[in-house]
Parts: structure tokens; sequence; C-alpha cells
């Protein structure tokens, strides 16, 4: 049985195309792209390339607005810690409440620091309220940054809109597109987003290797000080071979661009559709009519999420939940929380992200499997009686403490 | 992923007695959906020898819960309720060839419930209240109310400090910035700074007014759980009485146990109960001598 990988929103597997396009870079490509002779040369020419790839996937004006750091984190904090050392009379930052922990906990650390940190709520499908956005844009904003599609939902927000109100107050504009690039179309040259952070082993390029994006014209201050790689903005040697490789994915990416979001967001709606057709108290989470085009986040009520990934897994099928248990916590995710799900559903979310090698009898599979999973599960649940939930379940369980 | 033995996946695939036992005459419901964990453990109890016939689960949980479950009720059938209450949560993770530190909770649920259950067909009344703050060390479930009472009551200052009388912080010490930031804040309730490298304390100071009856009453409610701590090779002591909080000397096995805290909010609401006031129960390492000699 060969295994169904439908957590590409985690990783993705590095394209064959891409590990090939890769390899010299290990071996006689080996220079280093500052030398001043034709082994270095080569490699600042493939490096050339590769800004031009990633700049053409992102529809970014300038080659130069590309610069490779070390993973998407590191362009989040570049960019938030660049944008308040480069207006330091500005003190209060903006985002939201589900953005990935590369972004939270940076601002939990700057409120420390003493900046102002607001938060912006988001309803039950995930959705934010421009009209609180509004609000909280003054003078004393040095950054918005705000996630292009959530990682665990799949859910847009309108960040090219909200760039567009962040300008009008002089604030600047991150967002964190991680798990975009690739999946949509972008075309930066047109909005007035300054800064966005991209992470290649989202796109079938390897790990630990990511793109800051820098409008002409922002205000910089490096995170990384040293030599005059990226043109300053980001000082180390360069990690030639991982760069070109995110070159090749980002092209191969603006190639199946279309395939991405017809082909595969039909299998995504196979495979959801399917799911909540058969299996009872199963509910979609996030904004289904406007999200990643390989995105299913499936809460499944009264079972906990760790134990359906482990019956997934001796299927052969790699699924991720928001459930507490997976990440060691109390707690489900702060996603599912931020929307508002409740407990007996929370901590029974699964996601299922899909990608172009994604096939029509893995999904397939998946719907025979998934419904079987959830029903085993339940039969061991206080919480289910039979064929429904326990008449009430809040009272059918009463548990001595809570 | 984790790390789970072959036994814990061995009773998570095949769980043993889930499902309703439908005459059931003890049963005992612990945990609850809101924190992920949810436990019912039904048992079938022979009147007369007190032997348990026949013992099922249900449990909302993750797959160390689920297998936690099926191996408690393995080993408590065919026990009398006084051997079965012998089973320690370190018995049940024994079983399944060791849980990870992480899920250790997983089989103090198990516990519990065994408690639960056995004190419903016994008709008494099985209580133990959490009270939960946000969660610090993940490794040993320590909670940040826990954390701050504790140094509060013995003067901590370092992190060493709070891991030694908590635990918390002693393993993959990544919530060490968390604890050094609840240090900062009572340090400065008590006009103090924190200091980086500050020496632990060897011992822990305040002292205060004691009164004899509540003391009597205090000694009683621990001379009633002593039985039931020796049993899993630990013991407690009182160290001191200072207005609502009660120092306590936990030796033995339950010294520092990743259940320490679990045991001692157990205690803590039967004083409550008895005393009928709000007390707070406080870990320390001191022996009364030693406190008593500096007071
Ligand atoms: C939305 C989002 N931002 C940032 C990251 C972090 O990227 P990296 O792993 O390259 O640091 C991820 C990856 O999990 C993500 O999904």
């Amino acid at each position: 049985m060969e295994a169904i990988y439908l957590d590409n929103n985690a990783t993705t597997r590095v394209d064959p195309a891409v590990v090939e396009a890769m390899l010299p870079y290990f071996t006689e490509q080996f220079g280093n792209p500052s030398s001043m002779h034709s082994f270095g040369n080569k490699v600042g020419l493939a490096i050339k390339k590769a800004r031009m790839q990633v700049q053409e996937l992102l529809g970014a004006e300038h080659d130069s607005e590309i610069i490779f750091t070390s993973c998407g984190t590191e362009s989040d904090s570049t960019a938030l810690l660049s944008a308040l050392r480069a207006q330091p009379e500005r003190r209060e930052i903006i985002t939201t409440t589900v953005e990935h922990p590369a972004i939270l906990t940076l601002c939990t650390f700057l409120e420390k620091e003493g900046y102002k940190v607001h938060l912006l709520k988001v309803d039950e499908k995930g959705r934010l309220d421009l009209e609180e956005y509004k609000k909280l844009l003054t003078d004393q904003v040095a950054v918005v940054s705000v996630m292009w599609a959530n990682n665990e939902t799949g859910t847009f927000f309108p960040v090219v809109e909200m760039a567009e109100l962040a300008h009008a107050v002089g604030a600047m504009f991150h967002t964190d597109a991680v798990q975009a690039v690739g999946k949509v179309p972008l075309n930066l040259k047109d909005t007035k987003i300054d800064m966005l952070s991209v992470s290649g082993h989202k796109l079938h390029a390897p790990k630990g290797i990511g793109v800051l994006y820098l409008k002409r014209g922002t205000r910089f201050r490096p995170l990384l000080r040293g030599g005059h790689q990226e043109r300053g903005r980001r000082a180390g040697t360069e990690n030639s071979a991982s760069i070109v490789g995110l070159g090749k994915a980002a092209e191969m990416a603006l190639e199946s661009m279309a395939f991405e979001n017809t082909i595969v967001a039909r299998l995504r709606d196979k495979l959801e559709t399917a799911i909540l057709a058969k299996v009872p108290r199963s509910f979609v989470t996030g904004d289904a009519n406007n999200r990643l085009p390989n995105t299913s986040n499936i809460a499944f009520e009264f079972i906990e999420g760790e134990a359906i990934l482990l019956m997934l897994n001796k299927f052969g099928i790699a699924a991720s939940s928001g459930s507490a248990c997976t990440s060691g916590s109390l707690e489900p995710s702060h996603v599912m929380r931020a929307m508002g799900i409740p407990y007996t559903a929370a901590h029974g979310t699964v996601r299922f992200s899909l990608s172009r090698y994604s096939t029509e009898a893995e999904v397939d599979r998946v719907i025979q499997v998934v419904p079987e999973i959830i029903a085993q599960l339940r039969k061991l649940s206080p919480y289910w009686d039979g064929d429904g939930p326990a008449a009430e379940p809040d009272k059918a369980f009463a548990p001595t403490y809570a | 992923m984790w790390d789970y033995s072959d036994k814990v996946k061995e009773h998570f695939f095949q769980p043993r007695n889930a499902g309703v036992l439908a005459d059931a005459n003890g049963v005992g419901d612990v945990g609850s959906i809101s924190c992920g964990d949810a436990l019912r453990l039904m048992l079938k109890v022979e009147p007369v020898t007190d032997i348990i016939l026949d013992a099922h689960f249900q449990t909302f949980g993750c797959g160390s819960a689920i297998a936690s479950s099926s191996a408690l009720t393995e080993m408590i059938k065919g026990k009398t309720l006084d051997e079965a209450l012998k089973v320690s949560n370190q018995d049940i993770a024994d079983y399944l060839d060791g849980l990870p530190p992480e899920k250790m909770h997983c089989s103090v649920m198990g516990r519990e419930a065994l408690q639960a259950a056995i004190a419903n067909y016994r008709g008494e009344v099985w209580s133990d209240d959490h009270e939960e703050g946000a969660l610090v060390c993940k490794c040993f479930a320590i909670d940040a109310v826990l954390i701050e009472d504790t140094i509060r009551a013995n003067n901590l200052c370092s992190v060493q400090d709070v891991t030694n009388y908590t635990k918390a912080g002693g393993g993959c010490s990544s919530c060490h910035e968390g604890i050094e930031e609840i240090l900062v804040k009572v340090m400065v309730e008590r006009g103090e700074t924190f200091k980086h490298g500050a020496q632990p304390k060897e011992e822990a100071a305040p002292v205060g007014m004691t009164n004899l009856q509540r003391i009597r009453k205090i000694e009683a409610v621990l001379e009633s759980v002593r039985p039931q701590l020796k049993r899993d090779g630990g013991d407690i002591e009182l160290v001191d009485v200072d207005g609502k909080t009660i120092y306590v000397n936990m030796t033995g096995a339950c010294a520092g146990c990743q259940m320490e805290a679990l045991t001692l909010q157990g205690i803590q609401q039967k004083l409550m109960e008895e005393l009928k006031e709000f007390i707070k129960i406080v870990p320390t390492k001191v022996s009364s001598l030693s406190r008593a000699m500096k007071g």
C-alpha cells in the first residue's frame, strides 16, 4: 500500500526536477558567488536566474526586490523588526489572532519590549472585520502584518485592500504569504504590499530556504549584518543550491498554477463533499468560499484529533490536526479557538492539504477509510451514543471534576 | 509524531473492554471535553467479595488516553477493590511499557477514574478539584498558578529554585523564559529585582501564627490521605500554617514527582472541605524542624 500524503501545508516533497537542478551546486558548482573567478561567477549567475524566477512567481516589479533568507520564519522576523527599527517613532503593530507562531510569538515578545500589539479578531468562519481594522489604523502604527492565507483552514484575508488602508496612514504592510505563494496567482507590482514572506518547503523546494519580498523604496533595516550579500540586506554566504532549487520550484509552481486551481481544487472538493456526506456531525472550518484550493479542514465532533491521525496513519494516510494532544499542550489550536469552534469539535479537527501530486485514487481511498475510522472512535467516546451524540452530551457525562 | 511503545499502539488499535457495561454498579467520570480528555470507567463489582468482575471504559482523547484506559481495565479485572486501588498511574504507564512524559497525565486520568468509580460504588463522594492556570511546563504539566504561589510562598528567586520546588522547567527547559517572567513579576511585588544567576535558595522563610485547633484538623486530614500516599511509596508532612497558606513537605516517591501537583490539589480540596474555608496548599522543601529554628 502506497502512503498517501495529504499534509502539504506542513511541508511538501521536493520535486525531482528541483533536486536535479540543485545537484550541481553541491559538486562542481561549489564556488562562492562573491568570488572574483569563474567558480564564483557561474554560481552568481544561477542565483540571478533564481531571483528572476521568484520575481516572476510573485509578480514583482524588480528582481532586486527578492531577498533570499533561511526560511519563512526569518522573513517574518526580518520584516517586522525592520519596520519597527526604521520608524522608531511608531510604537504599534496590528496583526491577527490566527497568524502562524512565526508572527504571534514574535509579537508577544515585542509586546514585552514595550510595543503595543493589536490582534484583529476573526468571526466563526475565520473572517476579519475591516471596520475594526480601520479604527485601529493611526499614525502610531509602524507595521500591519496579516497572513495571505491561513495555514490551518486555508482562509484568505483581503491583504491587497488592507495594504491600501495601511498606506493611507503611513504604516508599512507585511503579509506572511507562506501558504499562498505557489498556490494562487500573485501580482505584487500592482499592490501596496511592502513586504511578503515566502518559504521554499511549502512549494516543493527544500526546507531552510525562504524569501523576503521588499518593495523598492520601502525603508529597511537588516536582521543579519555582515557581508554585502543580498545587497547588504541579508548577510551570510548564499545557500546557492537551495536558492537554485527554489528558483526552479517557483518556475514549476507558475506552470502548474491553473492545475492547482482546477484539478487540485476539484479533488479537494470531492474529498470534502464525500466525507461530509458520509460522516454525521462533521463540518468544514474556515471560509469554504474563500480559501486555498488545496486545503480542507474538517471538524469531527465528539472525538479527538490525535486518535484520528493515529488511525489514519495505520492506513498509510498522513494528515494533521488542530487537537491539543498533537502539540503537547492542553489547548486546541489557537485558530480554532479564535473562530469560536466549540470544544466538542475543536479537539477533533483534521486538516487535509493536497498538492499537485495528489491523485484521484488517493482521494477515493481516503473517502473510503475516514468514515470507518470516525465511527470506530466514536464508539469509544462517552459523548457518543449509537448513531448520534449522547442526549445532552454535557449531562450524559458528569465528571467529578472538570 | 509521538514515540509510542508497541504496547500503547496495540491497546489503542485493539482496545480491550471498550464500550458501555450494561450492569455496572460503579461508574467514574473524570476529565472534560474542553480539556481534550475525558474518561468513563464502569465497574461490575461482586458485592460479597468486592471483586471486580468486569471493567469497561469509554474515552474521548488521544491515543495514549485510549491505551491507558484499555490497560487499566485489563489490570483491575479480577482484583478486589482494595487491591485495585493499589494500581498507581505509574503502574499503568509501566504496563504500557512507558508513556512520553507529556502524556503521563493520561495515566493519571486512568488512576483518577478508578478512584472515582470505586467511590461511586461505595456510595462515597470523590472529588479532585483542579484549579488550573495557564500551562507553563508542558513536560510535567505545571501551571502558572502553582508556580506563582510557590515562588511567593517560598521567596524563590531563581529558575533552579522553581524547578526544585515544583519540578517545572526540569524537562525540556523551553519554559525557562516563562518561569523567569513569573519570577520577575512576583519579585517586583516584594520589592526585589530578578537577577539571572542568583544563588538558589537553601531554605524557605515565611512563618506566622498557628492555631492549634486548625492545625489539629489539618493534621487529621493529612493523616487520612497518608495511607494512600504510602501505597505509592510517598508521604506528606505538615511544615507550617501561615494564615490561609498551608505548607507541606512531600517525601519519598511523591516528592517532585509529576503527580505531586495533582495530588496536592486533591488534598487541598479535602482540607477546604474540612476547614470550611479557602486555603492554599504549597509544597516546600524544608522540614518543620529547620523551619521552626529559622522562625
Ligand atoms: C503561515 C506560515 N508562516 C510561516 C511558516 C514558517 O515557515 P518556515 O518553516 O520556513 O520557517 C509556516 C510554516 O509552517 C506557515 O504555515
